[in-house]
C-alpha cells in the first residue's frame, strides 16, 4: 500500500493510487454514458459528474466497509466509489437484466442496499430524511456505521433539508451530509439561489459543525469528511461538509448551458480534480509518468470492458414487468 | 370474551408486537407522556422508554423518510401522524421513496414500514383534519392500504401490517376509536387481503368501509323492518383488494351499493363499481351498481353541514331500497 507521511488525518493509511483509479473510473464511465446518449444507444435522461470525482472518492475514502451511502440524481460517481462494479452500473443504464436494478431503475436509480449503497434518487433532496433513518438504525441497534449523505446545493433549499437536519441534529444521528456545490441547481446560480455563499453556514442553524472544502481537492475532501466521520461515529452527531466544485457537462442530457459561460467552464476546467491529484502522487514519488499512464489506461480498459459486458447481457422479458413490485 | 374499544386494540396490537420484536418502534408528534393526539400511544412510553416511542419534532416529512430509511436498513418503524390530512406533507415519502424502492432497486431491499393515522369527519375539526383520502394511496403501485372498522380487525389487522414486509398506510376512523367489540387477548393476524362478510343478507350487497361499515349496519336493521335482507362486506384491506368475496356476494344477491366517507368522485367506490362490472358478477345484476360516497366539498365546520357532506344510515336506506325498486 502507498502512503504519504505528512497528510491529513482520515488519509493515512488509505491506498491512495487506488483512489486516483477511481476516479479515472467515474470520468471514463461518465464520458462513455454521455457519448451513448449522443448517440442514442441508451435512451431516458442522466445526470454526469465529470469534475466532481474528487469529492465523490474522497468522502467515500474515509469510510469503513459497513457504512453507508445515500446519493443523487448525479450519482454514478458516489455508486463507483461506494465499491460498484461498472459491468453492472453500465448494465443498468443498457437496460439489461444483470444491471444493478435489473434495468428497472436506470441512471437515477441504481442501489446495492447489501453492500451499504441505499441508492440514488430522483427526488431532489430525497435521500436526506433516508439518510438520516439508516443513522437511526444504526443508532438503535448500536451498529456503529456512520452514513453519508450527499446532497447538492439545490437540494439544500428543500423543505426536506431543514426538516431532516433538525432531526438528526436533536438526536445526535451518526449521518454526515456532503454537500456537492457545483454552483447550479439545473441552470439555477447557487448565488441567485441563495443568500448566502456557503450552505455550510446553515449548520449553525441546528448547531452542528459545518466546513467547506476545496472539492476539487481530494486530499482536503478527506481530511474534512473524515473528521466529520469521526464526530458521527463517536456518538456527537451530524456535519455538514460542503465540497466547493463544478460539473464539467450541463444539467442533464438536453442542456444547452445559456446560463453561464464558457470563460467560467475554463476556469474550472483547469482546476481538474484528476490531474491535480495525479501530479500530487508524482511529486511525492508514489506514481511515475508511466505508472500513472499505466493506471489510467487500467481504468480506461474496465470501463471499455463494462460496455461489452452490458452489450452481451440480456434484456428483461416481459414477465418482469410485474416482478419485484411487493416483497 | 373481554371488550375492547378500537383504539386500545390499536395500542395493544403495538405493545404486543414491540415486546416480541425489538426492531419494532413508533415514531411521531406527541406520542410521548402526551399519548398521542388521541391518546392511541398513552402509556407505552412508561413501558417501552424514549427510544422505542420516540417522540418527534413537527416533520411529518422527516419522520416519513426517516421510517423509510430505518426500514430500509433492518427496523421494522410504524409511523405514526396526527391526522391523516397531514400525509400530503409526508406524500414525497410514501409515494416517491417508499411505494417505489423495492421496484426501482430491481427487488433488492424492503421497506416494511406501517404509517398509522386517524381519518375522517365528525369530529368538528372541518376541512384540514377531517377528509378521508385513502383512494390517493390506493392508486399508488407499491403501498398497501388497510381501513378497519372494529377493534377486532383493527387488532389483527395491525398485527398483519407490522410483519408485512411492505409500506402499510393503516387508516384508522376517529369515530372508530370508541367503538368496542370482543378482542382475544392473545395476538392474532388477519391476513390483507381478506374481506369481512359482516352481516349475512340475500336481497342486496352493500360494499362500506370504515365508519360506514357501523352506518350500514344501522341500516341493514331499518331495511329488515321492510323485509329486506342486505349482506354487508367490509373489504378491510384496499389494497390488496378481495376480488373473490365481493364478486360472490353481487352474484348471490344481484344488487350493489358501495358506500365510502370520501369524496364520490374519484373515491375507492368507483374501483369497486367497476371490478364488478368487469367480472363475471356482471351478468347477475338486476340493477345498476349505486356508490354513496361524500359530496365534493371541503368537510365544513357546522355541524349539520358536516353531516350532511357525507352519506348517513337514510341515505344508505334509501339507496338499497331505490336499487330493489321499493321506494
Amino acid at each position: 500500500m502507498n502512503q504519504l507521511v505528512n497528510l491529513p488525518a482520515g488519509v493515512k493509511g488509505k491506498d491512495l493510487t487506488a483512489l486516483l483509479k477511481q476516479m479515472w473510473l467515474i470520468r471514463y464511465f461518465e464520458e462513455k454514458v454521455d457519448e451513448f446518449f449522443a448517440k442514442g444507444m441508451i435512451h431516458g435522461t442522466t445526470h454526469l459528474a465529470v469534475g466532481q470525482e474528487a469529492s465523490a472518492v474522497g468522502s467515500i475514502a474515509v469510510l469503513e466497509a459497513r457504512d453507508k451511502i445515500t446519493s443523487t440524481h448525479r450519482g454514478h460517481g458516489h455508486c463507483i466509489a461506494k465499491g460498484a462494479e461498472a459491468n453492472r452500473m453500465m448494465a443498468e443504464l443498457f437496460g439489461r437484466t444483470t444491471g444493478y436494478c435489473k434495468g428497472k431503475g436506470g441512471s437515477m436509480h441504481i442501489a446495492d442496499v447489501e453492500q451499504g449503497n441505499l441508492g440514488a434518487n430522483g427526488i431532489v433532496g430525497g435521500g436526506f430524511s433516508i439518510a438520516a433513518g439508516a443513522a437511526l438504525t444504526s443508532q438503535l441497534k448500536k451498529e456503529g456505521y456512520v452514513v453519508l449523505c450527499f446532497f447538492g446545493d439545490g437540494a439544500s433549499n428543500e423543505g426536506s433539508f431543514h426538516e431532516a437536519l433538525n432531526l438528526a441534529s436533536i438526536w445526535k444521528l451518526p449521518v454526515v451530509f456532503i454537500c456537492e456545490n457545483n454552483q447550479y441547481g439545473m441552470s439555477g446560480p447557487a448565488k441567485e439561489m441563495m443568500n448566502i455563499e456557503d450552505v455550510a453556514k446553515r449548520a449553525e442553524a441546528y448547531g452542528i459543525p459545518g466546513k467547506v472544502v476545496d472539492g476539487n481537492d481530494i486530499l482536503d475532501v478527506m481530511s474534512g469528511v473524515g473528521e466529520a466521520v469521526d464526530r458521527a461515529r463517536d456518538g456527537e452527531g451530524p456535519s455538514i461538509v460542503e465540497a466547493k466544485t463544478y460539473r464539467w457537462k450541463g444539467h442533464s442530457k438536453s442542456d444547452a448551458k445559456k446560463y453561464r459561460t464558457r470563460e467560467e467552464e475554463q476556469e474550472w476546467r483547469a482546476k481538474d480534480p484528476i490531474a491535480k491529484f495525479r501530479s500530487v502522487l508524482i511529486e511525492e514519488g508514489l506514481l511515475t509518468e508511466e505508472s500513472a499512464d499505466k493506471l489510467k489506461a487500467e481504468a480506461n480498459k474496465e470501463i471499455e470492458d463494462s460496455v461489452e459486458f452490458a452489450k452481451n447481457s440480456p434484456m428483461p422479458t416481459l414477465d418482469d414487468l410485474m416482478e419485484d413490485i411487493y416483497a | 370474551m373481554r371488550e375492547l374499544t378500537y383504539l386500545e386494540a390499536v395500542r395493544e396490537a403495538m405493545s404486543q408486537e414491540m415486546r416480541e420484536n425489538e426492531d419494532v418502534f413508533i415514531l411521531g408528534e406527541d406520542i410521548g407522556v402526551y399519548g398521542g393526539a388521541f391518546g392511541v400511544t398513552r402509556g407505552m412510553i412508561e413501558e417501552f422508554g424514549p427510544e422505542r416511542i420516540r417522540n418527534t419534532p413537527i416533520s411529518e416529512a422527516a419522520i416519513s423518510g426517516t421510517a423509510v430509511g430505518a426500514a430500509l436498513t433492518g427496523m421494522r418503524p410504524i409511523l405514526e401522524l396526527q391526522f391523516s390530512d397531514f400525509i400530503t406533507i409526508a406524500m414525497d415519502n410514501m409515494v416517491n421513496q417508499a411505494a417505489k424502492i423495492r421496484y426501482m432497486y430491481g427487488g433488492k431491499g424492503k421497506v416494511p414500514m406501517v404509517l398509522r393515522t386517524p381519518a375522517g369527519s365528525g369530529t368538528g375539526a372541518a376541512a384540514q383534519h377531517s377528509q378521508s383520502l385513502e383512494a390517493w394511496m390506493a392508486h399508488v403501485p407499491g403501498l398497501k392500504v388497510v381501513q378497519p372498522s372494529t377493534a377486532y380487525d383493527a387488532k389483527g389487522l395491525l398485527k398483519a401490517a407490522i410483519d408485512d414486509d411492505n409500506p402499510v398506510i393503516f387508516y384508522e376512523h376517529k369515530l372508530c376509536y370508541k367503538t368496542k367489540s370482543d378482542v382475544p387477548e392473545e395476538p392474532y393476524s388477519i391476513p390483507l387481503g381478506k374481506a369481512d362478510i359482516k352481516r349475512e343478507g340475500s336481497d342486496a350487497t352493500i360494499v362500506a368501509t370504515a365508519i360506514m361499515v357501523h352506518k350500514a349496519l344501522e341500516a341493514a336493521v331499518e331495511l329488515e323492518k321492510d323485509g329486506i335482507s342486505v349482506e354487508i362486506i367490509d373489504p378491510r384491506t384496499l389494497v390488496p383488494l378481495d376480488t373473490e368475496t365481493i364478486v360472490a356476494s353481487v352474484k348471490k344477491t344481484s344488487r350493489l351499493i358501495v358506500v365510502h366517507e370520501a369524496v364520490k368522485r374519484g373515491g375507492f367506490g368507483g374501483e369497486i363499481a367497476s371490478m364488478i362490472a368487469e367480472s363475471e358478477a356482471f351478468d347477475y345484476l338486476d340493477a345498476p351498481i349505486k356508490r354513496l360516497g361524500g359530496k365534493a366539498v371541503p368537510i365544513p365546520y357546522n355541524p349539520d353541514l358536516e353531516k350532511a357532506a357525507v352519506p348517513s344510515v337514510e341515505d344508505i336506506v334509501s339507496a338499497v331500497k331505490e336499487t330493489l325498486n321499493r321506494l
